[in-house]
């Protein structure tokens, strides 16, 4: 069982969680993620490891609740156990000096961005970091971020904070500002990397996603996560999750990801039923 | 893959030999004469009823009664060259755990059957007896139906566990000396026992969070209940072996990082856990599965009890199951009990080169799945949703014989067509999972990624590391990987007898 060290939120729906997993902090590299399991009867669910303590033995994670397997890890308490964590999973990041590299992020998927880029930056990178959500409450690790960058720009989608547009507007900054860019790493929902890796290609420039599919063992064995990548089916979990995002098939993998939809509604409805404040908050409350 | 070799070895044809000489065996044969053994019918399984059991997941044979298992041991002709145990990949005992039964010793006949197979209860169920076993019993011969040695097994093995009489071995002799054993599947599983048996410090290590590999994952219910399994992972258990689950050699630790830990010999049986997909466009969409994704999502995760698991499987109506082996029919059976309208097995081939157990194809039919042979898709159709729709298949005709010595499918042109489904499960096997092999340097291996071994010990190309099972073989059967493991078991005790310190 899988100790929990805290559990907190860092931004609105977003929490930041801290558990005992001491052979997983001690080989994980970035870009690596973990499977984990809620509880007896839960779902196997992929999360990048943010950060880990290898002298502590403790993994962090961070994780939007959006369905139940989410909403399950939000409930937990200090102290509370994790059913089950498997890892470190996934290629890790290849990493190596570019030059300058882009570090874009979007929403939560600036959680598993910081590690990437911190090793890219730890490798002698010089780091241009462009974060982008809806809104400012769903800005997070900004002081992370912004200790390994270079510069850092914010951008939101209603001008809340930072200035007003999408993450490809401040790429589209830095290209108009004549900056060199040798690599850009783009991570957050798929129609962000679809439209980040197309301006990219637009302007030759290099970029790697990594990318989120539904997964299921996490270890090549079933298939759930296979991603067209250069007209070739690859699995997420063994052959990724970072891929070229030139060659990426965004299309399918944004169909892929709402392959349960229904399912997931059903699910979390029939949870919040049994959690008065998962209701309220679906409800529209505040939580 | 290397062939049993079709000859007694000197020492089991001794065992055999004696054996078969002592005087109740003797009393026994005297006491029914072979034409009345003859002239007595197999006894057929209890089973209980398609129309019920497609209901849900609950085991479609009831196993036979101690009067059932008495009157099908008095077939066996116990022949004195006793052809059946050369059919065994794990070489049991056959007919003296027969007449054991025949005399209504069934305690006697499990421990003979157990001097060789840790697991007879889940052998008694999954293994293909028609091409082991039985196949090679002298009632085949005769062209009459083969002695229910499969049957026979799981009676006994159930009537222990029901008696509650499981035996623990007594480990005479604490070796003092740790062995690694990376998979808890059917090959991990037998090493691990044979391992502790000889009085090692075994430690299994498993990637999923439930151990028993195929028999967990894989394997429905309906064929062997996780019970089962469950309470021979308990019986190793009291022998002393360590499980430990989540655990991913390769990647939470390597083998190198073991041997740190003080692990002196390893057994590789870390299966041959990869799906082999079709490469046919369309591949990609919503609702086409790998057979070990469906299976794996139902039996492993629970999905056929969404909501109050969490894990969704989606219930299709039109179903089609591609290949025709014992996964593609667990997979086409499981969508039926989940509802399917038409569960359908499409199979390039036809009938009679169906790979799957005889068992299998015949409670399939019972259950009214559809068999639709000579058919071979080329797409899948997505609708708006990214969710397949439809398949174009090509009908296909039978040529000369391939390298398989099945004659070999040929698609017959212009008879093209499109079939309505709403979910494709490929069960065209599978190959070696490739994480350990990855991510370990000096590991020689073979066309598709199976570790390299030297077939007469197991060994690797890495010194004290052993393998066995399907990642050797690349995809074969339980008892397969159970011989293996035993085997490897006995190498690594001679290794390690050896090895100076």
């Amino acid at each position: 069982m899988y100790r929990i060290i805290f559990n907190r939120p860092i931004a609105e729906r977003v929490k930041h969680m801290k558990v005992v997993a001491p052979f997983i902090a001690r080989k994980r590299k970035p870009g690596n993620f973990i499977i984990l399991i809620p509880d007896e009867k839960g779902e196997r669910i992929p999360l990048t490891i943010v950060d880990s303590d290898p002298h502590q033995g403790t993994i962090d994670l961070i994780y939007q609740e959006v369905g139940t397997s989410t909403f399950k890890l939000g409930l937990k308490k200090e102290g509370d156990y994790l059913y089950r964590i498997v890892g470190p999973l996934g290629k890790p990041t290849h990493i190596e000096k570019f030059g300058t590299v882009v570090a874009i992020g979007g929403g939560v998927g600036i959680a598993p961005l910081y590690p990437i880029a911190r090793g890219m930056k730890e490798a002698g990178n010089r780091i241009v970091t462009i974060l982008g959500a809806r809104k400012k409450d769903l800005i997070i690790l900004e002081k992370e971020m912004a200790d390994i960058s270079d510069d850092l720009r914010v951008w939101t989608d209603d001008g809340s904070y930072g200035k007003k547009g999408l993450v490809t507007h401040g790429l589209q900054e830095l290209i108009d500002e004549g900056l060199k860019i040798d690599m850009v790493l783009a991570i957050g929902p798929a129609i962000m990397m679809k439209f980040v890796a197309k301006m990219a290609a637009e302007h030759g420039l290099p970029i790697i996603v990594s990318l989120n599919p539904i997964m299921v063992d996490g270890t090549g064995m079933c298939g759930a996560c296979r991603v067209v990548v250069g007209g070739e089916i690859k699995f997420a979990c063994v052959d990724g999750p970072e891929f070229d995002g030139h060659q990426v098939d965004f299309e399918n993998l944004i169909l892929r990801l709402k392959a349960y939809r229904k399912y997931e509604v059903e699910s979390l409805e029939r949870f919040a039923s049994f959690y008065p404040e998962v209701k309220t908050y679906l409800q529209g409350g505040v939580r | 893959m290397t062939k049993q070799p079709a000859r007694f070895p000197e020492e089991l044809k001794k065992k055999l030999r004696e054996r078969f000489n002592e005087d109740w065996r003797k009393e026994l044969r005297r006491k029914i004469s072979v034409k009345e053994r003859l002239a007595i019918d197999r006894v057929p399984m209890p089973e209980n009823e398609p129309m019920e059991r497609i209901r849900g997941f609950f085991e479609v044979n009831k196993g036979y009664t101690p009067e059932m298992a008495m009157e099908e041991a008095r077939r066996c002709l116990d022949c004195a060259n006793p052809t059946c145990v050369l059919g065994c990949p794990v070489s049991i005992d056959i007919p003296t755990f027969v007449k054991l039964i025949e005399k209504g010793d069934f305690i006697g006949a499990v421990k003979i059957i157990k001097e060789t197979n840790s697991l007879p209860a889940v052998c008694g169920r999954v293994c293909p007896q028609e091409d082991q076993c039985e196949g090679n019993c002298a009632y085949v011969k005769m062209g009459k139906k083969p002695v229910a040695i499969g049957n026979l097994e799981r009676f006994v093995a159930d009537y222990e566990r029901a008696a509650g009489e499981v035996e623990i071995p007594q480990i005479k002799v604490q070796k003092g000396k740790k062995v690694g054993v990376i998979g808890a599947g059917p090959a991990g599983l037998t090493a691990a026992g044979e391992l502790a048996k000889m009085g090692y410090d075994v430690t299994i290590f498993e990637a999923l969070h439930e151990p028993g590999g195929v028999l967990i994952y894989g394997i429905p219910e309906f064929r062997l209940p996780k019970a089962i399994l469950k309470e021979e992972l308990e019986y190793l258990k009291k022998m002393g072996v360590k499980i430990i689950t989540d655990f991913v050699v390769g990647k939470t630790a390597t083998i190198e990082d073991l041997k740190k830990e003080g692990y002196e010999a390893f057994f590789i049986g870390s299966g041959a856990g990869a799906p082999w997909f079709l490469g046919l466009p369309g591949e990609e969409l919503n609702g086409v599965y790998s057979a070990n994704e469906y299976l794996t999502r139902v039996n492993l995760m629970r999905a056929f009890e969404f909501p109050e698991y969490d894990t969704p499987i989606p219930r299709g109506k039109r179903v089609a199951v591609i290949g025709a082996g014992n996964t593609a029919m667990d997979a086409v059976r499981t969508a039926k009990r989940l509802g399917a309208e038409h569960a359908m097995i499409v199979y390039r081939r036809s009938r009679a080169e169906m790979p799957a157990r005889i068992e299998e194809i015949k409670h399939a039919e019972e259950e009214g799945i559809e068999f639709i042979f000579l058919t071979n898709p080329k797409r899948f159709v997505g609708d708006e949703n990214g969710w397949v729709k439809q398949m174009e298949c090509v009908k296909m005709q039978l040529g000369e014989p391939d390298a398989s010595g099945r004659r070999r499918p040929i698609p017959i042109p212009g008879s093209e067509f499109l079939m309505d489904v709403d979910i494709v499960i490929i069960a065209i096997g599978t190959k070696p999972n490739p994480l350990i092999p990855q991510t370990t340097p000096g590991l020689e291996l073979a066309k598709w990624g199976e570790i390299k071994v030297d077939w007469e010990t197991m060994e690797t190309s890495i010194p004290g590391v052993f393998a066995g099972g399907d990642i050797v073989r690349g995809g074969a059967t339980v008892i397969l990987a159970m011989g293996d493991g035993r085997k490897a078991a006995y190498q690594i005790d001679k290794y390690l007898s050896e090895k100076k310190d």
